[in-house]
């Protein structure tokens, strides 16, 4: 399902990340960064927390606007009852919306974000997205002191928090079309392995977007996907070729694989996840070289595995979903 | 694209892990956690004059609470990833497995974080150790004479 916006522009974006984040690739870009998983605070939930307002703030200060001028604010991460958003909104005291598709958050907040936009009523959200790695892997996985040997295909998950605020003044960077994916499930029961999980939900958002579009790879100067691995990104690049007769070439890259130093950081694995994966990367190094006039038009491709515990414990496999984004320079 | 294709797919590009190597460091360090406890358990018989059989219980203590330590103070769980099954299989594992689960809590309260999760990865190895026990105690009762 794809759906095209002429009014809808990225007004600012800001990202906030911690310590492995900033001995990764892209350090030097983020706005702010904590020496610690706690940032501060008592708790990593708590962090967590600090994280987005912190986002949030640098965000409305780069834009040069007030919180009273947001209309709605979208919040996503990954925890149980979106814990994290929902109690930063609390303290930004704005109206709140709460949305979950796990990894592909941060583009379902545009998309959402994006047709807000089309009612009058409406001219700026402001949208958040945020993961830590503590919290994540004390609800998903082992407590965090536990330290369970991780597989070669595991992959890392990033702590931080971005924001951006869409707005429908032009800007130079246009949001100009969204695809809404469709969620996919081949069969994968690893909780390891969150790059095949992936992959097939990838490749099925970025053909119906060429298709629905009317496009094809090469209209692209980048394609980003969001969390894959260097495991995923490879099965992704194979599965396109075979299952739609797609050539990605060498436009494909994901935010996972580029995230970390992988040589220096090996303990990231296959790379980083989380759904603040992908925007660290968007929101510092690809925007920044959209600016610079280096990359045109790029497809951001969110990908987000439906993983429950729960549902893993009574064997089902696990579900996945990926949205994209086409960000476009305009003059 | 049918599931099965796509399985093939994946397992030829996702990694196997080293099982040779890895299951050769656990069994060094494994070994070498053993060596550890036999020596504690000769130096409390000859020097503590300790009996052989309360020796080894006081060695599983000091054993315990030595890698309970080592947890609390943060860096049990990187010695782990190092030496994986090796720590965890031995007693030091279900230490660190019970020790990890409390700190994980502690900032949720005594009773509600500490107390309702300590046993929270090592609850099944307690339970059915607890069951294993009765079953083969009965059967050594009913069968062998006790």
């Amino acid at each position: 399902m794809t759906i095209n916006f002429n009014n809808v522009y990225i007004k600012e974006v800001s990202t906030v990340a911690c310590k492995d984040e900033k001995e990764g690739n892209f350090g030097k870009l983020y706005d702010k960064t904590y020496d610690d998983y706690y940032a501060g605070c008592k708790t990593f939930e708590q962090a967590e927390i600090k994280m987005i307002n912190d986002a949030v703030d640098t965000v409305i200060k780069k834009a040069g606007t007030k919180l009273d001028n947001i209309d709605v604010i979208i919040g996503a991460d990954l925890l149980n009852q979106i814990t994290p958003s929902a109690y930063a909104s609390a303290q930004l005291n704005r109206p709140f919306l709460g949305v979950y598709n796990a990894c592909a958050s941060m583009c379902e907040e545009i998309i959402v974000g994006a047709s807000l936009l089309q009612n009058k009523s409406i001219s700026n959200v402001l949208c958040n997205v945020s993961s830590h790695n503590m919290t994540a892997e004390r609800q998903y996985r082992n407590p965090v002191e536990y330290g369970c040997p991780k597989p070669k295909r595991s992959t890392f998950t990033v702590t931080g928090s971005a924001a951006n605020i869409l707005t429908k003044e032009k800007t130079n960077i246009k949001v100009s079309s969204v695809s809404i994916g469709t969620t996919t499930d081949m069969g994968v029961t690893d909780i390891y392995d969150m790059g095949s999980v992936m992959a097939p939900s990838a490749a099925r958002t970025i053909y119906e977007h060429l298709k629905e579009t009317d496009t094809s790879v090469d209209d692209y100067d980048l394609i980003l996907t969001g969390d894959l691995g260097v495991y995923g990104k490879e099965i992704l690049s194979v599965y396109m070729g075979e299952a739609y007769d797609i050539d990605l070439k060498d436009k494909l890259e994901d935010s996972a694989c580029i995230i970390y130093d992988r040589k220096k950081q090996p303990h990231v694995k296959a790379g980083g996840s989380g759904p603040a994966c992908l925007p660290l990367v968007a929101y510092t190094d690809v925007i920044n070289r959209m600016k610079k006039g280096e990359l045109k038009k790029v497809l951001l491709v969110a990908t987000g595995a439906l993983m429950s515990p729960t549902m893993n414990n009574q064997k089902l496999s696990l579900p996945s979903i990926s949205h994209a984004v086409c960000l476009e320079v305009v003059r | 694209m049918n599931k099965e294709r796509y399985k093939e797919i994946t397992s030829k590009i996702v990694p196997k892990e080293d099982k040779v190597k890895n299951g050769i460091i656990a069994f060094l360090v494994g070994g070498l956690i053993g060596f550890l406890g036999e020596i504690i358990v000769v130096v409390l018989e000859n020097n503590f004059n300790v009996e052989h059989k309360d020796a080894t219980s006081i060695m599983i203590v000091i054993l315990i609470f030595i890698a309970s330590l080592c947890t609390a103070l943060g860096f049990f769980d990187n010695l782990v990833v190092k030496a994986k099954a090796g720590l965890i299989v031995p007693i030091t594992g279900f230490a660190h497995a019970m020790t990890s689960s409390m700190l994980d809590y502690k900032k949720e309260g005594f009773v509600t974080g500490i107390g309702a999760n300590a046993f929270k990865l090592t609850g099944s190895v307690i339970l059915y150790g607890v069951v294993a026990a009765y079953v083969f105690g009965t059967i050594r009762y009913l069968f062998f004479g006790g």
